[in-house]
């Protein structure tokens, strides 16, 4: 499995206690119980999270073990559940909000944007909104226009949301857990093509720091920065390129605000090349953002211009060899690679 | 619908301090709008006169740890649940001596200690984030209960069929409370509004609703008290329509020039703080007690101008507090780690 890269399995055997095999969503699953466990104020609601255990199984059994009032099934109605998370919020609960996919999350956008991200700042520090936001981003199964999207560049551009995208098992276990801890709203963007990946879990393994990003393939040549599933494409690029003798370092942000700058500066002073790669649209994606940033620092240093890959500014479309056009695949990739170390 | 129930009524002194919140209510509400003119105050003020006695009836009896939430017309509510003139006048004047330290203005005034949740700039929002408020009640079985207040304009807003589907489903301690003021902005209700009376939707739902005259303080009261009572014993949520008139346009800066002003001057007669005066000296209160009481606000109010005129304006550092607790990454954090890479 592409996830089980050398660089994951040092660290997990690196450190004793509970480690085994599961999916990305029984990790999900897994973080939830074990936060609900320590702390009684911790719930979650949404659409299909009781006894069906939610789209991916990452609720299920939960609400066997925590009873109906604190998994709770709810009618579809995004904002609503949005507003019952905030309003529960202000009276000391620490909510998981299931969106179901980050499509449908737009239906309660008001609730996320104008409610959640800005009352503590508007009520003057009054409150903490400790609210996690989980909506499953990206394509899958050819699921078309309007359950594909990769939206993290609305939440992103939003004063007062942590983003979360976890590209692993142990990714999702770690980071959800301390999502559910951070006193800021977070808005949790699982990737739906990875809810069946599999791989070693320590699950005694402390949370993952949020806004602490990690490198996933050490390398000299040129940074790749990427997150959610895109981040293992690289790093099978970056198998691929060290054969051909490109030395790529892939960096995984894992929290796209607050990025962590630090990891990606450090990268880029050693390789002075970077690309970036995520599935969300390129024109107006996160990419732009980052590359704005790092183009200003090291306009004078690098050896190229740096790029972006991202998915053309069309909606998802259904047919597969359509959907593929979407696709940063690692093909797109490796190419996009070997042109910029090779023309330097 | 009226109440059946009914073994409450007003005393003389209830009627005189109710007299007192809906005097500082109107006169926080020409004093705002004055200052607006004058310069003093930004933005927009929505002003509550002509409705006070609703605030009024039902706040009075609330307990002060129970909850309200309200609209973008929220003085006369924050006000009637005992936030402090002086704090609501700093905010407005965006001093740091505000409910919110400036950072929020008119329609985000809340002041947790007294159980006021926020002012709201968007229809029906309030509503909804008082719902997820009634649900941390009932999971934490507490004994609060939560009223909110809205506008009869919010009965065309999708989220509030929403709030009300799900304060039945999961049974909720919340009232309620539907100011009918038969204004949506500068368009009559009606004429925008389809079907049967819009009440008869709130019905559907399986809400009691019951109707009062929303410029009676008496009546509203009355009513008020039942209701509050039925919430608070667990009989689930519960619906007021109270009917009334907003004496001025949507927002002081509107003339309101689009309502006949045969029926402007006809609402204006029909006044709360003179029906209530009434009352009390149908009930042998001489006239002068009701006018000090009334003096006596007028005071308050123009001692708060006061105190936000003293009170400093915030500092420029302070528009990045309260924003969230994991913040940017910046270069200068991390300067000397990267001179540390960079002599390796």
């Amino acid at each position: 499995m592409s996830l089980a890269t050398k660089d994951n399995v040092k660290e997990i055997s690196e450190l004793s206690g509970s480690i085994r095999s599961m999916t990305y969503s029984q990790a999900g699953c897994l973080a939830l119980d074990r936060e609900m466990e320590l702390d009684p104020l911790v719930w979650a609601l949404g659409e299909d999270v009781g006894p069906d255990g939610g789209v991916a199984g990452q609720y299920k059994d939960l609400q066997v073990k925590y009873g109906k009032e604190r998994i709770v099934d709810t009618p579809i109605s995004e904002s609503m559940i949005m507003a019952a998370a905030i309003g529960s919020s202000l009276l000391g609960m620490r909510p998981v909000a299931e969106l179901r996919y980050a499509d449908f999350a737009l239906c309660a956008a008001d609730e996320i944007i104008n409610q959640a991200a800005k009352m503590r700042y508007m009520l003057g520090g009054q409150v903490r909104i400790p609210i996690v936001i989980r909506q499953p981003m990206g394509m899958r199964w050819g699921m078309a226009a309007q359950h594909s999207q990769s939206n993290e560049n609305l939440w992103v551009g939003t004063a007062g949301l942590v983003v979360v995208a976890p590209s692993t098992p142990q990714d999702n276990y770690g980071l959800l857990r301390s999502s559910i801890k951070s006193n800021d709203p977070v808005v949790y963007m699982e990737h739906k093509e990875l809810w069946l990946e599999t791989a070693q879990v320590d699950t005694d393994m402390p949370p993952i720091p949020l806004g602490v990003g990690k490198v996933r393939y050490p390398g000299n040549d040129i940074t790749l920065v990427s997150w959610s599933k895109t981040a293992n494409e690289c790093v099978i690029a970056a198998e691929e390129l060290a054969q051909q003798g490109i030395s790529a370092e892939v960096i995984d942000l894992r929290t796209l605000w607050p990025w962590d700058k630090k990891l990606v500066w450090q990268s880029i002073q050693k390789t002075n090349r970077v690309l970036i790669a995520h599935e969300s649209t390129e024109v107006g994606g996160f990419g732009g953002e980052l590359l704005a940033e790092i183009s200003q620092a090291f306009w004078d240093k690098l050896k190229v211009a740096p790029k972006r890959l991202g998915s053309p500014r069309i909606p998802v479309p259904y047919s597969k060899p359509l959907e593929d056009l979407c696709r940063v695949s690692v093909n797109k990739i490796v190419l996009a690679v070997k042109e910029m170390v090779e023309v330097t | 619908m009226t109440p059946h129930s009914v073994n409450y009524s007003p005393s003389v002194n209830d009627v005189l301090s109710m007299v007192h919140t809906m005097a500082l209510i109107r006169e926080f509400e020409e004093v705002a709008a004055q200052s607006l003119f004058a310069g003093e105050v930004r933005g927009s003020v929505h002003q509550y006169s002509g409705q006070e006695a609703i605030a009024t009836g039902v706040c009075f009896h609330l307990n002060k740890s129970d909850f309200v939430s309200s609209n973008h017309r929220g003085h006369g509510h924050a006000i009637a649940k005992g936030v402090s003139p002086d704090k609501m006048m700093c905010e407005l004047f965006g001093k740091l001596g505000g409910t919110s330290h400036g950072k929020g203005g008119s329609m985000h005034i809340a002041d947790f200690s007294c159980g006021m949740l926020g002012a709201n700039g968007v229809v029906p929002d309030g509503v909804t984030i008082a719902v997820g408020a009634a649900h941390a009640i009932k999971m934490q079985k507490r004994s609060e209960i939560v009223v909110a207040f809205f506008g009869d304009g919010a009965l065309n807003r999708g989220p509030l069929f929403e709030a009300f589907n799900w304060a039945v489903l999961f049974k909720l301690p919340i009232l309620f409370v539907c100011e009918d003021n038969s204004y949506s902005v500068t368009l009559k209700t009606q004429t925008v509004t389809g079907g049967p009376d819009p009440i008869e939707r709130v019905q559907a739902f399986g809400i009691p609703c019951f109707q009062t005259n929303g410029n009676d303080v008496v009546q509203v009261s009355t009513c008020a008290k039942e209701l509050i009572e039925k919430v608070r014993s667990g009989a689930g949520p519960q619906f007021m329509r109270a009917k009334t008139y907003r004496w001025y346009g949507h927002l002081a800066h509107d003339k309101g020039l689009y309502r006949d002003p045969i029926e402007v001057a006809k609402a204006q007669k029909d006044d709360c703080i003179k029906h209530a005066s009434n009352w009390l000296e149908s009930n042998g209160v001489a006239s002068n007690i009701i006018s000090e009481t009334q003096q006596k606000a007028a005071l308050v109010i123009a001692q708060s101008v006061l105190v936000a005129r003293q009170s400093p304006l915030p500092s420029a550092g302070s528009a990045y507090e309260d924003v969230q607790d994991l913040v940017e990454q910046t270069a200068s954090d991390f300067k000397h780690d990267l001179k540390l890479q960079v002599v390796e």
